[in-house]
C-alpha cells in the first residue's frame, strides 16, 4: 500500500512553508524534499518490535487498520482505524515544542451510512503517541493496544478502539499468520525516480468485537489488515494521488496493489501473499487496474468499481464498493471503503483513493 | 376642527422662534450629553466582551486549577485520554523591549473553532502557526508597536484586540518559560456521551462555565458608572431648560387655551393635543440630540480610550460604531424627560378654570408653600447623604451620597437665596434699594430652576476640579518617590541580562533588579515583584503603613508589602499571613500606595523571590547614578551592548510619560465638566429670557415714577450678578463636600486608593470668571431689549388687563 495512506492530512502538514508551491509537490505535499529528514535505504533489515514504534527522524508514518466485518445476520460492515505521525521537523522537542503531529482517523462503513471521525494532537505531551513494549498506539481515547499476556509478536493480538459522532467500536484482532514485508524486504519503491518507503503489513487478522451505531450495539466478526509505513518523501513531485487495494481472497491468499497516478505515466506495484505469508512482488506490467464505474461523491467523480487483473496468477475480478459514498471528510479528504469482489475468485477487501 | 385647533396651538411657536429654539436645543442638549455618554459606555462594553470572547475564549467553558497554580501538562493528557474534548492555553504578559504584550498561546490542533480567534482553514496556515519560528497574530496597531522588537514573524489580523498576540502554545511556553504548564484548559462545545466525571479524572481542576462576565467589564464598572453619573447630571441640567421653556409656552398660551375651550374643544382633546405637541418636539429634538451625541461621543472617545488604557490597561478602539442600544436609549430619555418636564404645566392646564384670568398673587402664595416643602426635602436629602457617607459602603452608596448631596443642596438654594434677600431688604434704607431686593425676591421662583442648574454645574466643577488637582499633586509627588532610579533598562535576553549584571556595577552607584512573576494571590491574578536590599527603597518607597522593621523583614523573605488596592479590597491587616503561588506563606509587613494600577500587587525580597521562583525573567533593572551622569551612561550602555533606545529609559522621560497618561485620564472629565457648565449657562439664559417677557408689569410702575429705562437695565444686570454671586458662594462649600465624597468614598470604591484633599482657590477664581462671563452673556439680550423697550409698551401695562 504504499503511499496510500499517505494521507494527506498529515501530509498537508508536511508541506511546511510556502503554500503556493504545494500543488507542485504531489498530493498533500508528499512530494516535498526530504530536507533534514532521514530517507529509506534499500537493504536495511526491519527489526521487531523496534520497528513497530515511531521513527521520529522520518517525516511521515502510519499505523493503519482496515477490517471487513459482518454482523450476526450477515450484513457487511467496514471499520477503519488509523494513526498518522507527521513531523514538522525531525526528532523530538521539549513539551509543546515537540515537532511531531499525530492525526487519528476512524470510520465505520455500512451499506447506507459512512461514519467518520478525526483527532489531532501534538507529540511530547502525552495526548498521542506510540510505545512498543507493551505495544500501544493512541490518540485521546482511541487506542490500538497489544493484548497483555499474548506471546509472539507484539502485534499478534491487539485491541482496537475508537469513537466519533454516533459511533464507536471495540474489536479484538488475532493474527493467523506472520508479518509480511512489502516490496524488497520492506523497502517499497513508489516512483520511477526511486522515491520509496519502509512498508510491512499484517494481513491475517481474524476479528471479533462490538460496533455501536446510533446507540445500538452490534456484534461483529471478520478479517482485518494492518499496514505500517514510514518515509520522508514517498511521492515524486508529479504524482497527484493513488488508488490502493487490499484483497482477502477466498483461498486465504492476499493481494496488495496500488497505482500512483502521474501525468507522465502511472506507477503500479503489487504483492501476491500466499496463505502462509510468503511475498511475491509482481512487476508493474503484470498488474492491470481498470476503473469501471464512477460515482458522484461530494461533487467529484470517483471511480468506485474496478476490474483487477493479474493474468500470471489467474486473477480477474470486479470490485464493488459496499457504499459509494465512503468519503473521509477529514482535514485532507479522501475516499476509503470496504469492497467485495467476484470473478475468477471472490472475497472482500478495502479500496483507498486519494487526490481526486 | 381639531386640525384647526392644533394649528392654532402651534402658531404660538411661529411667533416666538427663539422660544422654540430654546426648547428644541434644551431637549437636544440633554439628550446629546446623555446618549453621548451611553454611546461611549456601549462601545467600551462591547469591546470588553469581544476581547473576552477572543482572548479568553469565554464563550466556552474552561477548567482552572483549584489552587490557582499552573496546570501540569500531564493533567491535560489525562483528560484527553479519558475522552474529554479539551484544549490547552498558556498565556501571560511578555515584554518585547518596551512593549508589554499579552501572549495567548493556543494549540490549533485541539482548539475548537470558536476559540481560535483567527481562521486557520488550510493546513499551510496551521503549519506556519505551529512550525518554524512560530507566528504572532496581532492587531495592526500592535504590529506597528512590535516593529523591530522581535524576531518572531508577525501576522496582522483585524480581529485581535490591541496589545495582545495569538501564538502557538509552544511559542508562548518558550517565551514565558512555563515549562509546559498550562494557564487554563478550554472545553470544546461537543463532547462524546458517557465521559468520566471531572472529579474522577482531574479533581484538582475546577469548572468555570461559559459566558462569565469579562474581568475587564468588572474592573471598569466604576469608571463607566462615573461617566453615566456625569451624563445624567448633564441630562438633569438640560431638563431644567426644557422645563422652563414648556412652562413659559403654556403660560403664554393661557389666552389661546381659554379661547379654544370656549369654542368647544374638550379639555380631553386639548390635553391630547398638547401632549402630541410635546411628543412631537421631543421626538424631533431627540433625533437632533442623538446625532449631536454621536459626534460628541466620537470626539470624546479617543480620550476615553486613553483613560481606560491608562487606568486599567483596557484596550478600546478609538472609533465609534452605531449601536441601537444607545440611540434607542437616547430617544427614550428624550421623550421621557420632556414629558416629565411638561407634567406640571399639563396639570395646570387641566385644572385651569375656563374663564378665570391668571392670578399672580395666589401663585406667589402657592409658591411660598412649595418653597417650604422643597426646603424640607432638601434638608432630608442632605441628611440621607450624611448618613450614607458615614454608614454606607460600596460604590453605589458613594454615588447615592453624591446624588443626595447635590440634589439636596440644589433644593435648598431658593430658600437660602430668599433668606439672604430678605436679610438684605431689611438692612436697606433707601426706597429704591428696598424695591430692588423685594423685586428680586419676587423673581426668585421663576429663576430658581436656572439657578439650581447653575449651582449643580458650579459645584460639580469645583468638586471634580478639586479632586483632579489633589490627585495630580499627590500623583506627581508619588512618582518622584517611586521613580527613584535614574535609568531603567530592559535586556533583550537572559544572556544579555547576565552580562549587564557584570558590567553595570562598575559603572553606577547601584543596580536594582526589577524582577517579577505573576500568580494568584487571594484568588486574584496579580504581579509579585522582588526588591533588592538597597537604601533607595528604604529612603524613597512610599509606604502608607508598616511594621517598625518593615524593610528588614522584606529583605529576609519573611515579610511582604501589599499595595493599597489589595489592602483595602481584602481588608488585610499588617501581620496577617497571605499565601503566594506555590504555597509560599508570608506576613504582610506594610502597605504602599500604587496609583494608576487597577489590580492588587505584592512586593517581596528579591532573594526570596528568586529562591521561590527560580525561572522568573531577570531582564529589567533600575540604575542609580549621579543624575548628571545619566545621559552619558545611557549612551555608554547603548554602545557597549547595542541596546536599542527603547530599552534604556531615562527617569525624566518615564515621568513625562506617566504624567501624560495622567492628563489624558482626566481630559474627558474636564470636557464633560465644561459641557455641563455650558448647559447650565444656557439654562440661565433661557430663564432670564423667559422672565424678561413677563417683567414689564413690575417695571412699568417704577418707570412711571421716573426711573430711566437705562437705569432699570443696569439694575437688571446687577440683580443677575447678585444672584449669580450668591449661587457661586453656595457652590463652593457644596463643591468641596462633593470633592470630599469623591476622594474619600468614590475613589476608594472605584480605584482602591484614597487621596489627601487639597484646596485650590485659584481654580475657583478661574471658574468664577468663566461663570461670570456666562451670566453676563445670558443677561445681555434681555437687558438690551429692556433698555430700548418702547415706552408705549410700558404704558400699555396700565391700560390692559393681562
Amino acid at each position: 500500500m504504499s503511499v496510500r495512506k499517505v494521507i494527506a492530512i498529515v501530509l498537508a502538514l508536511l508541506a511546511a512553508g510556502d503554500p503556493g508551491r504545494a500543488h507542485a509537490q504531489g498530493f498533500a505535499g508528499l512530494g516535498s524534499d526530504a530536507q533534514n529528514f532521514s530517507v529509506p535505504e534499500r537493504g536495511r533489515e526491519l527489526v521487531f518490535p523496534l520497528d513497530h514504534g515511531p521513527h521520529d527522524d522520518f517525516r511521515i508514518e502510519w499505523w493503519y487498520v482496515t477490517a471487513n466485518l459482518q454482523t450476526a445476520d450477515g450484513r457487511p460492515l467496514g471499520v477503519q482505524w488509523t494513526l498518522f505521525r507527521s513531523a514538522l521537523a525531525p526528532g523530538e522537542g521539549r513539551n509543546w515544542s515537540n515537532p511531531q503531529i499525530w492525526i487519528g482517523h476512524a470510520a465505520v462503513t455500512t451499506a447506507d451510512r459512512h461514519y467518520v471521525a478525526e483527532r489531532l494532537g501534538r507529540g511530547g505531551v502525552g495526548q498521542a503517541g506510540v510505545i512498543i513494549d507493551p505495544f500501544e498506539a493512541w490518540i485521546d481515547d482511541w487506542q490500538m493496544k497489544a493484548v497483555s499476556g499474548a506471546s509472539g509478536d507484539q502485534l499478534d493480538e491487539i485491541e482496537l478502539r475508537a469513537s466519533g459522532e454516533n459511533f464507536d467500536y471495540e474489536i479484538m484482532l488475532d493474527a493467523q499468520g506472520p508479518l509480511v514485508l512489502q516490496g524488497d524486504r520492506g523497502y517499497s519503491v513508489k516512483s520511477a525516480q526511486g522515491q520509496a518507503s519502509y512498508y510491512y503489513s499484517q494481513p491475517f487478522y481474524e476479528v471479533h468485537g462490538t460496533v455501536t451505531l446510533d446507540g445500538s450495539q452490534i456484534k461483529v466478526t471478520g478479517k482485518a489488515w494492518l499496514d505500517r509505513e514510514w518515509s520522508s518523501q514517498p511521492l515524486a513531485a508529479s504524482q497527484v494521488g493513488w488508488d490502493w487495494f487490499s484483497l482477502h481472497l477466498a483461498s486465504g491468499e492476499k493481494v496488495m496493489a496500488f497505482r500512483l497516478r502521474d501525468g507522465a505515466g502511472d506507477f503500479i506495484s503489487a504483492n501476491w501473499i500466499s496463505a502462509d505469508g510468503k511475498s511475491t512482488p509482481l512487476p508493474s506490467k503484470d498488474v492491470i487496474l481498470e476503473p469501471l464505474r464512477e460515482a458522484h461523491v461530494e461533487g467529484k467523480s470517483i471511480p468506485v468499481e474496478w476490474r483487477v487483473r493479474i493474468p500470471d496468477k489467474g486473477l480477474d475480478v470486479r470490485t464493488k464498493p459496499l457504499n459509494d459514498q465512503a468519503w473521509m471528510k477529514t482535514s485532507t479528504p479522501y475516499w476509503e471503503g470496504p469492497l467485495s469482489f467476484q470473478g475468477t475468485t471472490a472475497g472482500v477487501g478495502y479500496l483507498e483513493m486519494t487526490g481526486y | 376642527m381639531n386640525r384647526v385647533a392644533f394649528a392654532a396651538l402651534l402658531s404660538h411657536w411661529r411667533h416666538r422662534p427663539l422660544q422654540l429654539a430654546t426648547l428644541i436645543l434644551g431637549i437636544a442638549l440633554a439628550t446629546a450629553l446623555w446618549s453621548g455618554v451611553q454611546a461611549i459606555n456601549a462601545e467600551a462594553r462591547a469591546s470588553y466582551t469581544r476581547a473576552a470572547s477572543i482572548l479568553e475564549q469565554n464563550g466556552l467553558a474552561q477548567l482552572l486549577a483549584r489552587d490557582g497554580n499552573p496546570i501540569p501538562i500531564t493533567v491535560f493528557a489525562k483528560l484527553r485520554r479519558a475522552g474529554w474534548n479539551v484544549s490547552p492555553v498558556i498565556e501571560g504578559d511578555y515584554r518585547f523591549g518596551p512593549a508589554r504584550i499579552r501572549l495567548i498561546g493556543i494549540d490549533p490542533l485541539t482548539m475548537p473553532t470558536e476559540g481560535r480567534a483567527i481562521a486557520m482553514s488550510s493546513s499551510p496556515d496551521v503549519v506556519t502557526f505551529i512550525g518554524g519560528q512560530g507566528l504572532l497574530v496581532v492587531s495592526p496597531a500592535t504590529a506597528a508597536r512590535l516593529k523591530d522588537l522581535t524576531s518572531v514573524p508577525v501576522k496582522v489580523s483585524g480581529d485581535i484586540p490591541d496589545d495582545a498576540a495569538f501564538t502557538d502554545i509552544s511559542v508562548a511556553d518558550r517565551l514565558l518559560e512555563k515549562g509546559g504548564a498550562l494557564s487554563r484548559i478550554v472545553i470544546g462545545p461537543s463532547q462524546r456521551p458517557g465521559l468520566p466525571a471531572l472529579a474522577d479524572v482531574a479533581p484538582e481542576l475546577a469548572l468555570q462555565s461559559a459566558g462569565d462576565r469579562p474581568d475587564m467589564a468588572r474592573l471598569t464598572d466604576s469608571f463607566h458608572l462615573n461617566l453615566t453619573a456625569f451624563g445624567f447630571l448633564a441630562f438633569v441640567v438640560g431638563l431644567f431648560i426644557v422645563y422652563s421653556a414648556t412652562g413659559l409656552s403654556f403660560e403664554q398660551r393661557r389666552a389661546t387655551f381659554r379661547t379654544l375651550r370656549s369654542v368647544g374643544i374638550s379639555l380631553r382633546s386639548l390635553t391630547a393635543m398638547l401632549i402630541a405637541e410635546t411628543l412631537l418636539f421631543a421626538f424631533i429634538a431627540g433625533l437632533f440630540g442623538v446625532v449631536i451625541g454621536y459626534f460628541l461621543a466620537s470626539a470624546l472617545l479617543p480620550g476615553v480610550a486613553a483613560t481606560l488604557s491608562g487606568l486599567y490597561g483596557a484596550s478600546v478602539p478609538g472609533s465609534l460604531s452605531l449601536r441601537p442600544e444607545w440611540w434607542l436609549a437616547g430617544m427614550a430619555m428624550a421623550l421621557a424627560g420632556t414629558m416629565l418636564s411638561s407634567v406640571q404645566s399639563l396639570w395646570q392646564v387641566r385644572h385651569m378654570p375656563i374663564l378665570a384670568a391668571a392670578q399672580p398673587r395666589a401663585w406667589a402664595r402657592a409658591s411660598a408653600m412649595a418653597l417650604r416643602l422643597q426646603s424640607l426635602l432638601g434638608v432630608a436629602l442632605l441628611m440621607v447623604a450624611a448618613a450614607l457617607a458615614f454608614g454606607g459602603s460600596g460604590l453605589l452608596s458613594g454615588f447615592a451620597v453624591l446624588g443626595s448631596l447635590l440634589l439636596g443642596a440644589a433644593l435648598l438654594l431658593p430658600a437660602f437665596l430668599s433668606g439672604a434677600l430678605q436679610l438684605a431688604e431689611s438692612r436697606s434704607r433707601k426706597a429704591m434699594t428696598v424695591w430692588f431686593w423685594a423685586d428680586t425676591r419676587l423673581q426668585l421662583p421663576g429663576l430658581s430652576l436656572a439657578l439650581m442648574a447653575l449651582l449643580l454645574a458650579l459645584a460639580a466643577n469645583v468638586g471634580v476640579g478639586t479632586m483632579v488637582s489633589s490627585f495630580r499633586l499627590t500623583f506627581l509627588g508619588w512618582l518622584d518617590q517611586r521613580l527613584a532610579a535614574e535609568l531603567y533598562i530592559t535586556a533583550r535576553s537572559e544572556a544579555e541580562a547576565a552580562r549587564l549584571r557584570e558590567w553595570l556595577p562598575q559603572h553606577s552607584n547601584a543596580v536594582l533588579p526589577i524582577w517579577n512573576t505573576e500568580g494568584k494571590v487571594l484568588g486574584e491574578q496579580m504581579q509579585i515583584f522582588g526588591v533588592a536590599d538597597d537604601r533607595t527603597y528604604r529612603d524613597h518607597w512610599p509606604l502608607l503603613m508598616g511594621t517598625p522593621d518593615v524593610w528588614g523583614q522584606v529583605e529576609k523573605g519573611e515579610g511582604a508589602l501589599v499595595n493599597e488596592q489589595l489592602w483595602r479590597s481584602r481588608h488585610i491587616r499588617t501581620g496577617q499571613t497571605i499565601t503566594l503561588p506555590e504555597g509560599w506563606a508570608v506576613k504582610v509587613a506594610g502597605v504602599y500606595s500604587d496609583y494608576g494600577n487597577p489590580k492588587g500587587q505584592v512586593i517581596v525580597g528579591l532573594d526570596a523571590l528568586v529562591r521561590r521562583y527560580p525561572t522568573i525573567a531577570k531582564l529589567r533593572y533600575g540604575i542609580r547614578v549621579d543624575p548628571s551622569a545619566a545621559p552619558a551612561l545611557k549612551r555608554e550602555i547603548a554602545e557597549a551592548f547595542g541596546l536599542p533606545d527603547s530599552n534604556i529609559i531615562e527617569q525624566a522621560s518615564l515621568k513625562r510619560r506617566s504624567q501624560a497618561v495622567f492628563e489624558q485620564t482626566f481630559a474627558v472629565t474636564g470636557a464633560l465638566n465644561v459641557l455641563t457648565l455650558a448647559v447650565a449657562g444656557f439654562a440661565m439664559f433661557t430663564s432670564l429670557l423667559t422672565l424678561s417677557g413677563s417683567r414689564l408689569p413690575q417695571l412699568a410702575p417704577v418707570w412711571a415714577m421716573g426711573v430711566r429705562r437705562r437705569d432699570l437695565a443696569v439694575l437688571e444686570v446687577v440683580r443677575t450678578l447678585a444672584l449669580w454671586l450668591a449661587t457661586f458662594l453656595v457652590a463652593i462649600p457644596v463643591g468641596l463636600a462633593l470633592a470630599w465624597v469623591l476622594l474619600a468614598i468614590v475613589n476608594v470604591e472605584a480605584f482602591g486608593w484614597r487621596l489627601p484633599m487639597m484646596i485650590f482657590p485659584a481654580d475657583w477664581l478661574r471658574l468664577a470668571a468663566v461663570a461670570l462671563l456666562a451670566a453676563l452673556a445670558s443677561v445681555f439680550i434681555p437687558v438690551r431689549r429692556l433698555a430700548i423697550v418702547n415706552p408705549a409698551d410700558l404704558l400699555r401695562v396700565f391700560a390692559n388687563e393681562r
